[in-house]
């Protein structure tokens, strides 16, 4: 493969030993850095010659291309419209629920996603209606990536009843059956041993049920996670069993005022898939198009019963941790280096630099997102907050669980029930 | 005697449709005992012979034999309790393909207490899955698999060991069915033994229905002989709630005939075992059997209790506990829950809230000490309540 052997000349593999017998795959390859033999980490990638063909999963920079014949572009020009606007979706709804919090209309931890839209966009715009994603509690624009409108997010973040989660979940609980997204967590960690689960059930499906099926199931989460238990043991049983899952390290290099070296005896993430016996990967997370080449092997791998991969995206949060979170200690020159960095620009540039699109183009598509995320608002505050009648309805999915009552009869065929009046 | 129990097998009670008895036997080096307890509360001549100074307790491997009085005419089959349970797990998964279980050694080992035996060559290693040894993990595996349409059976190998799978249980299995505004339902069981076994140590004899029971979103029940533990497994497997099965190590070889057509119990209804006039007897699991030995030395006292299994540790079956508190006046609770916190606390406040009125004398709550379960015997034995303690309880309630 072209590719593959203009990795080879370039820059040496990593050496066999780094992946435990695991036969290291021209396609998968782990960080190539020519430094990583010392302990400071430096945050750039790679980059590899222009001309090179770049077709499959790289750790490279596609910022270098200078001159890029049109039939080597990485996305149609329609899926690059559809790519931006969800990028810009993502930013702008963002925005308004910072706006929104602080005229009181959303309350208690909201945690932005600014900066990391890449992430998203690149992943889940590849995904069918069948897959799944389990994400954290940065999980709005997830969410809409996958298809929850608008709407529906606005209005469970002021609480209403018309909100995805009927104003029960929140900022940190936004689940969506139609669009299988399962969660949105509170606890870092928490999600991955459930989208393991509904890896299990793709699998399931196919070998027990005989039924044909290759729904796969993405679980985001962060650096700070790549510590927690969870996760190892959910490597374990995803290389065990091939689970049709992928790993996506959101690494923003902080868990609230945590830098990840701090907390981290060995930072590079990628290097703990093939520890586990799958592929692991590093790649730009500011960059859409390379996150969506990574995304589409990886994918690609999941569907055809290969088993689970581990992608590490470098990204970074515009925004602090939360709301709440008054972001004192991170180095506003850091801050500066990724906002000069911002997926939403560079994706922009690459379209008008390759003719995929025009300026009045992409600006109509700003627009529309505008109204659209407006509207949301409007929806949102105009929406109802959930009547006392809702309390106790979605405690169980069988109401007969609330046991029976001193008069013989299922509590919950008490009309103080369905008031939300009972005492529980 | 014998005449009249042959007839009264099959007499239907008002809560189960099946007789309660059962049998069992110890052996092995220690004296022989024999009970036979009956649900409707005939006594039998029971021959207790002393183990050297130690009261009888229940051997984890009793020998299945062939009782003298004749099961032989009774419709049915006899049946050791951990394969009442494989017997409910097998029919559910012949019923449903969506039903799976998962747990460590749960295949090809077939289960640490062989509940589930056989059932991996039966229905393969996905069906019935090995998990490595990481239950928060594979709980968690369980509920994600149960959100997008299967049936998971998450066994603990130990009770105990779920203490790992705590975050799970509690924030994703209690919770998550709420905050997905009803999106999601995660119908999981998940089972395994727990209680106070025979010299296993401190760690190995935890109670964990204490700590679970405040969980919102979950059912809890417990079960204590092959009957209802088939009836229980059958009826978890098929509610669309996450339901907690407490298994106790000690009872795993109680002898019952069972029926031989299919019966699934209620989830949330008490088992009335011996029907009586002076006090009601609440207890659950392994205690219900420390609670039928004090009642046949209460009944040649001349008291006539009234003894309920109350099966559902979470919701509590307040219809059967309220008319039986209104017919007697008298609670006593028997539990192996630790005195703080236990089930037994909230089964005393839930009778308070409601029944305070009917109450002759305050509710009496006998449970374990608040002491890790030490590993010798007879510090072991004075942890846990014992049929003399029971019955001083009675005679002084009674008073």
């Amino acid at each position: 493969m072209a590719f593959a052997r203009s990795i080879h000349h370039l820059h040496p593999l990593p050496p066999v030993s780094n992946t435990r017998g695991l036969k290291p795959s021209p396609l998968f390859l782990g960080s190539i850095r020519p430094d990583s033999h010392t302990h400071t980490i430096t945050r750039s990638s790679v980059s590899v010659s222009s001309s090179a063909q770049r077709r499959s999963a790289v750790a490279a920079n596609v910022s270098d291309v200078k001159t890029k014949p049109a039939a080597n572009l990485l996305v149609t020009k329609e899926e690059g419209l559809e790519v931006y606007e969800d990028l810009i979706l993502g930013r702008v709804f963002e925005d308004m629920c910072a706006q929104m919090y602080y005229r009181g209309k959303m309350f208690g931890f909201v945690h932005l996603y600014n900066g990391q839209e890449a992430v998203s966009s690149g992943f889940i715009k590849l995904l069918k209606q069948g897959d799944s994603v389990v994400s954290t509690y940065r999980d709005h624009v997830h969410a809409l990536s996958k298809g929850v409108p608008a709407r529906a997010v606005m209005s469970e973040l002021f609480g209403k009843t018309t909100g995805c989660c009927r104003g029960q979940g929140g900022s940190m609980h936004m689940f969506s059956a139609e669009h299988n997204v399962l969660g949105g967590f509170a606890f870092i960690g928490e999600g991955i041993p459930v989208a393991t689960g509904a890896a299990f059930t793709s699998k399931y499906k196919r070998e027990v049920l005989k039924e044909d099926c290759d729904d796969v199931t993405l679980a985001f989460f962060g650096d700070g996670t790549a510590n927690n238990g969870q996760f190892f043991e959910c490597l374990n049983m995803a290389a065990l069993w091939k689970l049709p899952i992928i790993f996506v390290v959101e690494n923003n290099l902080w868990a609230i005022g945590m830098s990840h070296l701090r907390a981290t005896s060995d930072p590079e993430i990628w290097k703990k898939g093939p520890a586990f016996g799958m592929p692991g990967v590093h790649v730009d997370g500011m960059d859409v198009l390379k996150v969506r080449e990574v995304a589409k092997e990886a994918i690609g791998r999941a569907r055809r019963g290969e088993g689970p991969t581990l992608v590490e995206c470098e990204t970074y949060r515009f925004r602090g941790h939360s709301l709440a979170d008054p972001d004192e200690l991170r180095d506003p020159d850091e801050k500066a280096r990724y906002a000069a960095r911002d997926p939403i620009t560079q994706f922009k540039k690459y379209l008008i630099e390759n003719k995929l699109a025009s300026e009045a183009e992409l600006k109509a598509i700003e627009k529309k997102i505008d109204e659209v995320v407006e509207d949301a608002v409007e929806f949102a505050d105009e929406s109802p907050a959930p009547s006392r009648s809702q309390l106790l309805e979605n405690v169980f999915a069988d109401p007969r669980g609330f046991g029976i009552g001193p008069d013989g009869r299922y509590r919950c065929e008490d009309p103080k029930f369905t008031e939300g009046t009972a005492q529980v | 005697m014998a005449s009249s129990i042959i007839q009264r097998i099959g007499a239907a009670t008002s809560f189960d449709t099946n007789n309660n008895y059962f049998h069992r036997r110890s052996f092995s080096g220690r004296q022989s005992s024999f009970v036979v307890v009956r649900s409707d509360g005939a006594n039998i001549t029971t021959r207790l012979k002393p183990n050297g100074g130690r009261t009888h307790h229940l051997v984890t491997n009793a020998v299945a034999t062939k009782p003298h009085t004749s099961a032989a005419s009774k419709p049915g089959h006899e049946i050791l309790l951990f394969d009442a349970l494989r017997e409910g797990l097998e029919e559910e998964m012949d019923r449903d393909p969506r039903v799976c279980i998962m747990g460590e050694d749960v295949g090809h080992y077939g289960g640490s207490y062989k509940v589930t035996k056989g059932l991996a060559p039966k229905y393969g290693d996905l069906r019935v899955l090995d998990t490595p040894i990481a239950e928060n993990a594979f709980t968690g595996m369980g509920i994600g698999a149960a959100m997008t349409g299967l049936r998971p059976i998450i066994e603990g190998m130990n009770m105990g060991f779920l203490l790992l799978a705590f975050n799970q249980i509690s924030n994703n299995c209690g919770m998550l069915h709420y905050t997905s505004g009803g999106q999601f339902k995660i119908p999981v069981v998940i089972r395994g033994p727990g209680g106070v076994g025979r010299q296993l140590g401190a760690e190995h004899s935890q109670r964990l229905e204490s700590y679970f029971q405040s969980i919102p979103g979950i059912q809890m029940v417990a079960c204590s002989t092959p009957y209802n533990a088939k009836g229980l497994m059958k009826a978890a497997i098929r509610s669309d709630n996450p339901v907690i099965l407490f298994e106790h190590v000690l009872l795993y070889n109680l002898k019952e005939t069972i029926p031989d057509e299919e019966y699934v119990l209620n989830l949330e209804e008490a088992e009335m075992v011996r029907p009586g006039q002076h006090v009601t007897i609440l207890t659950y699991s392994r205690m219900r059997y420390h609670v039928m030995q004090a009642a046949k030395t209460l009944v040649n006292k001349g008291y006539d209790p009234e003894v309920i299994d109350i099966r559902s540790l979470k919701p509590f079956d307040l219809h059967t506990i309220g008319n039986s508190v209104k017919k007697t006046h008298r609670v006593l609770i028997v539990e192996e829950c630790m005195r703080t916190g236990g089930i037994g606390a909230s089964l005393t406040a839930a009778i308070n809230e409601n029944f305070h009125d009917y109450l002759d004398a305050p509710i009496v709550c006998l449970s374990s000490q608040d002491v890790p379960t030490p590993y010798a015997g007879t510090l072991e034995e004075w942890t846990v309540v014992q049929p003399p303690q029971i019955v001083a309880a009675v005679e002084q309630l009674c008073q």
